[in-house]
């Protein structure tokens, strides 16, 4: 029994897949309209964005790191999404979105060169640069929107039209995290972010470039947030100055929900989408269930806090068992423990 | 990884172990340091380094704590860089900078608690930036997996490739090290007291790996503080003391005596020895306290106006044993009891409420609030005392700071300047002031003197004398064996997390500590 509880707690994503598909079947055992084409490609879209801010945020927490600023990113790469297509209604819609993501990841570098060079944890810099980027957005829009009219139908449409069923911009988004998801696992490169947030030191002495690795995080972390800004603007009718706001603290409770370790080193980017896609269905079921809505967000407060509790009990109970078995002059090879 | 052939790499080793130490040149050893010097600010931390190691040889580096033997093998790393003096590799001069400069040299380190990604998998850890790609430049984890599994066979030991670093033994973590050495083709191996945290079957499987990299020509760099090891594997055996190179002796030539005379060699008079105070009642008493894994069966007392020393080398459960009695840590079993009472573990406010001070062993760290000016570090343990109805009182603080601050010679600006800007001297004065104002009965000091300079520590060691004559149990932990010696009345010696001797003031050598801090059993006093 014990065991097996090990190993569930091991696999970090499972926790969270098993809550999101027991979550669903009650809401749709409850109120079988939850499960209708149009619900779900709802819940589909909704849950989209944060995703992708997910997916990018992932990367960065497993380095032991957090992007605080990307609902500002998001903000500037929404709101020009909108003022390009006002002011050039010809432009080609996938130069615009090559702009957002430029944009995005110039921010990201922004950041990313400040983590590093600064010397000061992430969460104060990109404390900062969230006031920072919100402030150039509001400068910039002032109180202007810009509104889904002035857009091309093709670009809104790609929030509505479906393949298998399938809303474009998640399937956009299912590429995305497939991508990330490929190069954590299987580069180089990639796996280099779980040592650098397992053990910052030691993988500075294992000559790993430490700093070029944090610094691409962010940009890479940037520049989805500014994909994420374009696809905004294509899913809600209007974009401003207070597009985004607040979304930061959504991405990073995805993030842990769907079991990444908030100090780095291990979680999935898997994990954090299927966090999100979580997250997000739990607002809807709790509402189809007619839930009021202080209760929602108590539920959605409960799950952040009782994913961190299963995962730093699951350490404590690790470090006894050493701590014993050492004791025992046992060794541990034999113990289960699958990686990846 | 055998880039010379196994045979001439035993007539090379024949060469040099038939030529006595001193006209050894004659072989171009593959790594030689001498009088390599390092210092960090004020500190000399290693004065005259020197090491030489030839092919196919296990080489034992001995000496106390405080010797330089870590300093040494940093430089070997290229952690640190040495200041001065000469570092060869196989006869090229050279200079590290960085640990990817010394491994590039064929030179792999293992420290005594290594450093794994605990998230990553034993196969990863092993092949982190170098991973074995497969179809389309993606990571193989199948052709990883087997790579470390052959390595693995090759050191003749079962690791599962596949499991996460997480949870493994310091004894399996060493092995991951050494795999990983061997797959980087060291041709030096540095292992820093690798058998400190084995028992005796990963010892013995420990040693056979190590010899079969001896006979396949790699040098090895055995630093350790047991001697029955040294003995057992070691072809030759380098002393080191205070900073400075001792001497080299082939340990088919020499015995332990010999060398732990050479390792304490050193004049103990210039100390301020310990004033004979008359002893009262029992005030400690701790019977069979144990915290598995941690210390055993730890049974000792202290008395009023006593000074008692616990000995030991770094890691053998002295600072354990002394948090745990202070209720910082938790204890599986045994008794604590002060002047009678019992003290429950795991609470220090009701071990300062029946009289117990502890000065810690890092100061910086945990016996100073470093941010706080020094007058409100020394009034800190007094704040329920200085409070009327839950407000502290600032001219009382004051008072009480100055007075110990004055009574202790505290050289500060003022009470007002941070404690951050004093010396390491002044530091530890404010830290025992902080302490000495509550009047304890029992006060347990954790290397009273570590790092601070000769004057202050003769005032530190007068300060404990006093304080043992006005009635005071002390309970001093201390690595230095004439601080040791100078000061306690009786000391208790400990190793691997047990009470190895008790041994009386008149009857404590330099040689009896030492050989009981090193035994794997319990020697009589």
């Amino acid at each position: 029994m014990s065991s097996l509880w090990n190993r569930f707690s091991r696999v970090r994503e499972l926790p969270v897949a098993v809550a999101f598909v027991t979550l669903v079947a009650i809401t749709a055992t409850l109120n079988p309209r939850f499960l209708l084409p149009q619900s779900i490609k709802d819940l589909l879209l909704n849950a989209t964005i944060i995703a992708i801010l997910a997916a990018g945020q992932a990367m960065v927490i497993i380095s032991r790191n957090v992007d605080l600023s990307v609902g500002s990113i998001l903000g500037i790469a929404g709101f020009a999404t909108g003022a390009l297509f006002a002011s050039f209604p010809t432009i080609p819609i996938p130069l615009v979105f090559l702009i957002g993501i430029g944009i995005g990841a110039a921010l990201g570098a922004f950041n990313g060169l400040l983590v590093v060079t600064a010397g000061v944890p992430a969460l104060v810099i990109t404390l900062g640069t969230l006031y920072v980027f919100r402030g150039i957005n509001n400068a910039w829009a002032g109180g202007t929107e810009h509104f889904s009219g002035d857009r091309p139908k093709e670009f809104s449409n790609l929030s509505v039209d479906t393949v298998f069923g399938l809303p474009i911009i998640t399937l956009l988004a299912f590429v995305v995290i497939a991508a990330m998801a490929v190069y954590l696992a299987k580069f180089r490169s990639g796996r280099d972010f779980y040592a650098i947030g397992s053990d910052p030191e030691a993988a500075k002495l294992f000559g790993i470039p430490v700093a070029r690795r944090v610094l691409t995080a962010f940009v890479i972390n940037g520049a989805l947030a500014g994909l994420a800004g374009v696809l905004y603007a294509s899913r809600f009718s209007s974009v401003g100055a207070r597009t985004g706001t607040g979304l930061e603290l959504d991405v990073v409770a995805a993030v842990v929900v769907g079991g990444v370790a908030i100090f780095g080193g291990s979680g999935t980017v898997i994990g954090a989408a299927i966090g999100a896609f979580l997250l997000t269905t739990i607002t809807s079921a709790l509402t189809a269930l007619r839930v009021d809505k202080f209760w929602q967000q108590a539920v959605v407060g409960g799950l952040i806090i009782s994913a961190i509790v299963i995962d730093r009990i699951s350490t404590l109970r690790n470090a006894r068992r050493l701590r014993l078995e050492q004791a025992r002059g046992t060794t541990a090879v034999s113990a289960a423990g699958e990686g990846l | 990884m055998c880039q010379s052939n196994p045979t001439s790499v035993i007539e090379t080793f024949h060469v040099s172990s038939d030529l006595s130490t001193e006209t050894m040149n004659t072989a171009t050893p593959l790594l030689a340091l001498h009088k390599a010097r390092k210092s960090f600010g004020q500190v000399v931390a290693l004065d005259d380094g020197h090491i030489e190691l030839v092919s196919g040889e296990v080489h034992a580096l001995v000496g106390e704590n405080g010797a330089g033997k870590s300093t040494l093998v940093k430089i070997l790393a290229g952690v640190h860089t040495h200041d001065s003096g000469t570092f060869e590799v196989s006869g090229a001069a050279v200079k590290f900078r960085s640990v990817a400069e010394s491994k590039a040299r064929g030179i792999s380190v293992i420290y005594q608690e290594p450093t794994l990604f605990p998230d990553l998998t034993v196969a990863e850890n092993l092949f982190i930036g170098r991973q074995p790609k497969g179809t389309a430049g993606l990571i193989s984890q199948s052709s990883m997996r087997s790579q470390a599994r052959g390595l693995f066979e090759q050191l003749g030991v079962h690791v599962d490739p596949s499991r996460l670093a997480e949870g493994l033994s310091i004894a399996d973590q060493q092995i991951i090290e050494i795999a990983k050495a061997i797959s980087l083709d060291a041709q030096v191996l540095v292992m820093d007291e690798p058998t400190a945290a084995l028992s005796g079957s990963e010892v013995e499987r420990l040693f056979s790996v190590v010899k079969s990299l001896q006979s396949k020509g790699v040098a090895i760099l055995f630093i350790s503080h047991r001697f029955d090891e040294v003995f057992a594997i070691s072809d030759r055996i380098t002393v080191m003391r205070d900073g400075s190179y001792i001497g080299t002796w082939k340990t088919a030539e020499t015995d332990e005596q010999a060398i732990v005379k050479e390792m304490v060699g050193r004049d103990i008079s210039t100390l301020f020895p310990k004033e004979d105070a008359a002893k009262g009642d029992v005030v400690l008493d701790v019977r069979h306290l144990t915290r598995v894994g941690v210390f055993n069966d730890i049974s000792f007392h202290v008395s009023e106006g006593e000074i008692v020393g616990l000995a030991g080398l770094v890691g053998s459960g002295r600072t354990e044993v002394a948090r745990a009695v202070f209720g910082v840590d938790v204890y599986d079993s045994g008794t604590v009891t002060v002047s009678g009472s019992d003290l429950k573990g795991g609470d220090p406010m009701a071990a300062i409420r029946l009289g117990i001070g502890f000065v810690p062993e890092d100061r910086r760290k945990q016996g100073l609030v470093l941010e706080l000016p020094v007058g409100r570090n020394i009034a800190l343990t007094l704040r329920k005392f200085l409070a009327r109805v839950g407000l502290i009182s600032h001219t009382k603080e004051r008072g009480v700071a100055k007075d110990w601050g004055d009574q202790l010679q505290v050289k500060a600006g003022s009470l007002e300047a941070g404690v951050a800007t004093l010396s390491g001297g002044n530091q530890q004065k404010v830290v025992l002031a902080k302490w000495l104002s509550t009047n304890p009965k029992l006060l347990i000091v954790d290397e009273p003197t570590r790092g601070i300079d000769v004057g202050t520590k003769a005032e530190v060691h007068r300060r404990l004398s006093d304080l043992a004559k006005s009635g005071v149990a002390v309970l001093m932990i201390s690595s230095e064996l004439p601080e040791v010696m100078g000061m306690s009345d009786r000391i208790y010696v400990m190793n691997e997390g047990e009470i190895r001797a008790e041994i009386p003031r008149d009857k404590a050598t330099p040689e009896n500590v030492m050989a009981a801090a090193t035994s794997r059993v319990k020697v009589a006093g």
